[in-house]
């Protein structure tokens, strides 16, 4: 049969799904060490989310189907990339139906309410996430000790963030946050002892680089969210612009201002524990990076990149929640559509505005 | 200088080229068909008003159409025979217009075109000739050639900047022109330059046709004339008038305007070839080079054939069809036309004829703000807001706010659209849509 249609008739091998999948295969590096730290239990967490996420996109695709929308959109990939985001957003320890409820709220309410795929103003993950978090609060952050870290006390099962959040809210004044933690007698891999003592770097800022805390499962190794993240740039599927627009000023912030709450003073803060905890490797890559809910224009996602670092400083030091990543990137989540209503790129052949004589 | 490869900066995207299926073939001559089918409407603009009626005997060459406005060209007759009908065909870009059905007449004698020294001519008379002989831009936008090169009081054309770029996959035309009409295509620059009293003159060559700048380098020296030839990287949509002045001289063209108000004037190598026949031999426009290719040709060829050959007679002189194709398509697969009607005639534009499958199917999905089809246009819109107000009825936002109507429609925002969006397909109904609201 041959096929009259607009130009053009060639096109290239970009597909939805294929940017879908490849998310998810950029995202796999990070879930295996998370599998491989906190144990099969964290493989189930992560198996229940995608089995909510995606059945709950197909209950719902039937209803679309008896509308006459498009009744499938399970093989888009979107749906396994929304309940993977959700389980690596979990502590491993999580009840299963907190990360069914994730799901389902990730996929029903925050994507499909609003008109499904390409619709939804949030990240449908941070959405589930977030809900969660705040109607479980306890059962979310009861963390698992990562089995590299040979520990038994409760020390160890609080995140690094949390732990020393905690200490300077009860009053430990005049100490960095690796001394504190020192003093603690936090505990730390061998690995990272090797390395500290070598380099001079915090050993809690290695063991949290490469995945040797606590958290939920997905977030706890940078370096592997990391690979995973220059494969989607590799791969032109997402750019540099959001997350190291994000990290960076986050960095720049924490350095010259984190210092002043525990008495330190200007540009004293220690950056490498920060950025390397607390979900911003995963927030900064793969969700403030979300097509759907970020801006359109390079200079817009520089722009939200800037917005989120600012947020995740002013929630993580100076706010009384936790969730400082989540809350910030849902936050620049709704200004997106202003910033793509005025970032508008220069058109071709426009020259400095002369004002016309009228 | 010369020797960098240069581009335009903004945009442009990346088609496998799949010139390699045409592009060692030497332009073959189709033998004469039996019947053409030539229509009034060869060019942009006005079509020409018919000065012959049905049963009336042609001669080739013979002018059968003539300008009817402005903007308008002359049709000469490419064969000599009888009129059988004058009749409304649909052409491949679904235009229908009047066109003549010329039964050719086999046994009538050669006509000879007398050559003459062009050299000796004003540039009045060069452009008369041109007028008279029915050239046209053979890129593709067939805009009349006199129109174009007429510069009028005020304005200057400092650049006369050719186009041998040929972005659009598989078309070979033009690269087999440079190889084997060099000659030919020089002297039309010098003839072109002449007229529009041009200083500077670049020749634009993407450097996948290594080849026609080496060869075009090497005609040009023994012609002693001063050309420079210009490597261009692959990029889509590097032929364009745009883009290619962007990339040759650096200048953008603002919109809404011509390259005239940069001072440049862009002509296709095709071009320069026709002027070369009309002006240095008398002979008017009525034949071209057609690449017929495409993976469901037996045998992809470039052919010069008559205007007014019927496709499928080209497609069986290239050995038919290996496979029943998708598409069949007039011009490249970036902007050509689909058709489907095999009796469809050539055009002076038609610079190709290609039978292809549809490749990489997937289907349709919401617009994921990938924001890719963004950094794939070359002239800075966004795609993606252009289909969102459209598809709301939003024309004037489309209009006003997202500048609809710079879209040249070169398709590469739907080519790189991961959620096969008929993105070109909706600017063309959006455009129809505003202009019916004015
Ligand atoms: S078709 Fe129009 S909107 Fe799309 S890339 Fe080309 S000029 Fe831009
Ligand atoms: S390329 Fe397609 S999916 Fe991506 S923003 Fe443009 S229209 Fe949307």
């Amino acid at each position: 049969m041959r096929v009259v249609s607009s130009s053009p008739h060639f096109h290239s091998k970009n597909k939805t799904s294929s940017i879908m999948w490849n998310v998810s295969i950029a995202l796999a590096p990070a879930s295996i060490w998370g599998i491989y730290v906190f144990g099969l239990r964290a493989l189930l967490v992560l198996v229940v989310s995608i089995a909510a996420s995606c059945l709950t996109e197909y209950l719902l695709g039937l209803i679309d189907g008896k509308n006459g929308l498009i009744k499938s959109t399970l093989s888009d990939g979107s749906a396994f990339l929304t309940g993977l985001l959700v389980g690596m957003n979990m502590s491993p320890l999580v009840p299963l139906l907190v990360a069914i409820i994730a799901s389902a709220f990730a996929i029903g309410i925050v994507k499909w309410i609003f008109g499904g795929l390409g619709q939804n103003w949030m990240n449908p993950a941070l959405g589930g996430r977030v809900f969660v978090f705040f109607s479980f609060t306890s059962l979310m952050s009861n963390y698992a000790v990562p089995r590299t870290l040979s520990v038994v006390d409760a020390v160890g099962s609080a995140t690094p963030l949390g732990f020393v959040k905690t200490s300077i809210a009860g009053g430990a004044l005049n100490l960095s946050p690796t001394d504190l933690m020192n003093q603690a007698g936090y505990p730390v891999t061998h690995f990272a002892q090797n390395i500290a003592s070598s380099t001079g770097i915090s050993p809690y800022a290695i063991d949290a680089f490469f995945g040797n805390i606590g958290g939920c499962i997905g977030e706890v190794s940078a370096f592997f969210l990391l690979i995973g993240g220059i494969y989607l740039c590799a791969k032109k599927i997402i750019s540099w612009h959001t997350p190291l627009s994000y990290i960076g000023f986050f960095a720049v912030l924490t350095w010259l201002f984190s210092g002043y709450r525990s008495g330190l003073g200007f540009a004293s803060g220690e950056v490498l524990t920060q950025i390397f905890s607390g979900g911003l490797f995963l927030g900064a890559i793969f969700m403030a990076t979300d097509m759907v809910s970020s801006p359109i224009t390079k200079k817009g996602q520089i722009i939200f990149g800037l917005g989120c670092g600012f947020f995740t400083f002013l929630i993580r030091y100076f706010g009384a929640l936790p969730e400082a990543v989540s809350l910030s990137i849902i936050l620049m989540n709704m200004v997106v559509p202003t910033i793509d209503r005025y970032i508008i790129p220069k058109k071709f052949g426009t020259v400095k505005k002369v004002r016309e004589a009228k | 200088m010369p020797n960098d490869v240069l581009t335009f900066k903004r945009g442009g995207v990346h088609p496998e080229d799949r010139k390699y299926l045409s592009s060692k073939k030497a332009i073959e001559i189709l033998p004469t068909p039996k019947e053409v089918i030539v229509s009034l409407s060869q060019h942009l603009g006005a079509p020409a008003k018919a000065l012959k009626a049905k049963g009336d005997k042609v001669v080739k060459g013979e002018k059968i159409g003539t300008a009817s406005s402005f903007i308008s060209a002359e049709v000469h007759s490419p064969v000599n025979g009888t009129i059988k009908a004058i009749k409304k065909v649909t052409l491949a870009n679904s235009v229908s217009c009047d066109a003549y059905v010329i039964e050719v007449d086999q046994e009538a004698p050669e006509v000879d075109f007398v050559k003459t020294e062009w050299k000796n001519k004003t540039k009045e008379e060069l452009l008369a000739t041109i007028k008279d002989l029915g050239v046209v831009g053979m890129g593709g936008a067939t805009f009349p050639a006199h129109v174009k090169f007429s510069i009028p009081k005020g304005k200057e054309a400092e650049y006369l900047v050719i186009n041998g770029v040929e972005c659009e996959p598989y078309l070979t035309s033009d690269h087999r022109t440079m190889l084997e009409r060099a000659e030919g295509v020089v002297e039309g620059i010098m003839i072109i330059a002449r007229v529009i009293g041009a200083k500077k003159i670049i020749v634009g060559i993407e450097v996948n046709k290594m080849d026609a700048i080496k060869h075009l380098r090497e005609v040009i020296e023994a012609s002693g004339y001063q050309i420079q030839v210009q490597p261009l990287k692959m990029k889509y949509p590097q032929g364009d008038e745009k883009q290619l002045l962007s990339a040759t001289i650096k200048k953008e063209i603002p919109s809404g305007k011509l390259p005239l108000d940069i001072g440049a004037v862009v002509s296709n190598v095709g071009t320069c070839f026709a002027v070369y026949e009309a002006c240095a031999k008398n002979k008017p426009l009525f034949e071209r080079i057609v690449s017929v290719t495409g993976e469901c040709i037996k045998e992809p060829k470039n052919v010069l054939a008559p205007i007014g050959t019927k496709i499928g007679e080209l497609i069986d002189f290239c050995g038919g069809f290996t496979e029943e194709p998708d598409k069949i398509v007039s011009g490249g697969p970036m902007m050509g036309f689909s058709f489907y009607d095999l009796e469809t005639p050539i055009q002076k534009g038609t610079s190709g004829v290609i039978s292809i499958k549809i490749e990489n199917i997937a289907p349709q999905t919401a617009c994921i703000s990938c924001g890719k089809c963004v950094q794939a246009c070359p002239i800075g819109l966004m795609p993606t807001m252009l289909y969102r107000n459209i598809n709301v009825g939003a024309y004037d936002m489309a209009l006003n706010k997202y500048s609809l109507m710079d879209c040249k429609e070169c398709g590469s925002c739907a080519f790189v659209c991961p959620a096969h969006i008929p993105l070109v397909h909706t600017f063309k109904f959006g455009k129809k849509m505003a202009r019916r609201k004015k």
